[in-house]
């Protein structure tokens, strides 16, 4: 699978993906979704900054903050932090979200931004997952973007 | 070969409370299952709609069917055949006389929908463990991330038969043109009046129309549920399907949903609960009717009818 074209820790998501054999892939996903990080205490406190993300089955909320906040960097090279929740008893939807965390966390806006709106089917978890559930990933992605595109305009 | 045919049948479970439903061998209870577990014969099989959950834990000894990856054909929009059944129970050590107990997440939703299916293909002894998942777990028992080491057994390769409990679109039109048609509607009331063409909070499946089939009459499904996930006493379930709706249990019935998942759920309690003889599950449903080409539909909160739509 081709990941010339992506940022380095979501391309090595993708290699530990094709590493694996379709069971094993179910595995992984689920230490994405064990490994998915607490969500900051300003959001536990807030829920209502979290953005809902209909395309997934499961309740599941992401919200994006750019460092940097005294606008002395150019936007699109500003830090995007990315924070997404969801329940303990939706581990698939909770497993895209530890994905997404930890291959777009950190990486500047520009690049965030870059990320192919295909990526999410470069897995391999097509069959072990199903179609239509990879759905929710990507929508999860698709709002993840917009946000970063929104707060870079601003 | 299987040496053990006829002798080692699991006798249902007594308890009391199942007693008034139509067929009170098809639900057994946490407390039931939890001394059965381990039983030769038996085989407890969890179906979530969660692809994941299982591995995070599940029931000593239970295996995996998923809805999706398992039980639907891959590339055409229909069940799996009989190879692929036989091949799917023989790995998951289930043979013809084995007595299958269905578990799942989302109060059963799912464990009813892999029940439909396992009886499209006529397996004799599948039950439902009443409350699902959520009860077990309130209950505190005890689950394992162990995945039982399974021999191949042999599953004798059964033609599915679709006429008895599943219904195609054109099956539905001309059920519509027969006199006053018994149809369900499970979806949510949104969904109904076609106000939305998808479940609240989920994702959208692509339905170009909304509304509902004429006729039907809208009762969501999760009224079934009682508070603690399983479903409700039958007196309960009659004050809502026959007295609130009028559905008569000797007239032949078609339930729908979305995909023919919720309606699964409707479909255990028509049949199996209320013992309504002659009930079809529509699995095209919604995202077939509501994409299809001059099928009638009627909007708003009244079921109507064919003519006057």
């Amino acid at each position: 699978m081709s990941t010339t074209d992506l940022p380095p820790k979501l391309a090595a998501v993708v290699d530990d993906f094709d590493a694996v054999g379709e069971r094993e892939r179910l595995q992984l996903l689920l230490e994405f979704s064990e490994g998915l990080p607490e969500l900051p205490e300003r959001y536990t406190q807030h829920p209502e900054l979290l953005e809902p993300v209909p395309e997934c089955q499961s309740p599941v909320f992401v919200v994006t903050e750019l460092e940097d906040a005294d606008h002395a960097t150019p936007p699109l090279a500003r830090i995007v932090r990315v924070f997404a929740s969801a329940p303990r008893e939706a581990p698939t939807t909770r497993g895209f979200a530890g994905i997404l965390c930890e291959g777009l966390d950190g990486l500047p806006a520009g690049e965030l931004l870059a990320v192919p709106d295909d990526f999410c089917d470069r897995l391999g978890l097509g069959r072990a997952v199903s179609p239509l559930r990879m759905r929710g990933m990507s929508g999860m992605l698709g709002r993840i973007k917009r946000q970063v595109r929104e707060r870079t305009a601003a | 070969m299987t040496a053990q045919t006829t002798s080692s049948r699991i006798a249902p479970d007594p308890s009391p409370r199942f007693a008034e439903y139509a067929h009170p061998e098809r639900l057994v209870s946490t407390e039931w299952l939890a001394e059965h577990l381990g039983q030769p014969g038996l085989v407890v099989v969890e179906s979530d709609e969660d692809v994941l959950l299982y591995e995070t834990g599940h029931i000593p000894g239970a295996v995996k069917i998923d809805w999706h990856t398992d039980l639907n054909d891959p590339v055409t929009r229909d069940y799996i055949d009989g190879e692929a059944f036989a091949k799917l129970l023989g790995e998951r050590g289930i043979t013809r006389d084995t007595t299958i107990v269905l578990y799942g997440d989302k109060n059963n939703w799912w464990a009813a929908y892999a029940l439909w299916v396992f009886t499209l293909f006529g397996h004799e002894d599948v039950r439902l463990l009443d409350g699902g998942r959520a009860k077990w777990e309130a209950e505190g028992r005890a689950y394992t991330t162990d995945v039982p080491e399974l021999a191949l057994v042999d599953y004798p390769v059964v033609e599915r038969d679709d006429s008895r409990i599943r219904a195609y679109k054109d099956d539905v039109l001309a059920f519509l043109r027969t006199e006053s048609p018994q149809l369900v509607d499970v979806r949510s009331p949104e969904e109904y009046t076609g106000a939305r063409t998808h479940m609240p909070a989920y994702p959208e499946e692509g339905a170009l129309r909304g509304g509902h089939i004429p006729g039907a009459q809208s009762v969501p499904w999760a009224r079934a549920v009682a508070e603690d996930g399983g479903f409700k006493p039958r007196t309960e379930l009659e004050a809502i399907y026959a007295q609130e709706k009028g559905l008569d249990a000797g007239r032949a019935t078609v339930a729908y949903c979305r995909i023919g998942e919720r309606s699964s759920h409707t479909w255990f309690v028509l049949h199996h609960l209320l013992g309504f003889d002659d009930v079809k599950n529509y699995d095209g449903s919604w995202t077939e009717w509501g994409n299809a080409v001059r099928v009638p539909i009627v909007t708003g909160e009244q079921p109507g009818s064919v003519s006057s739509r």
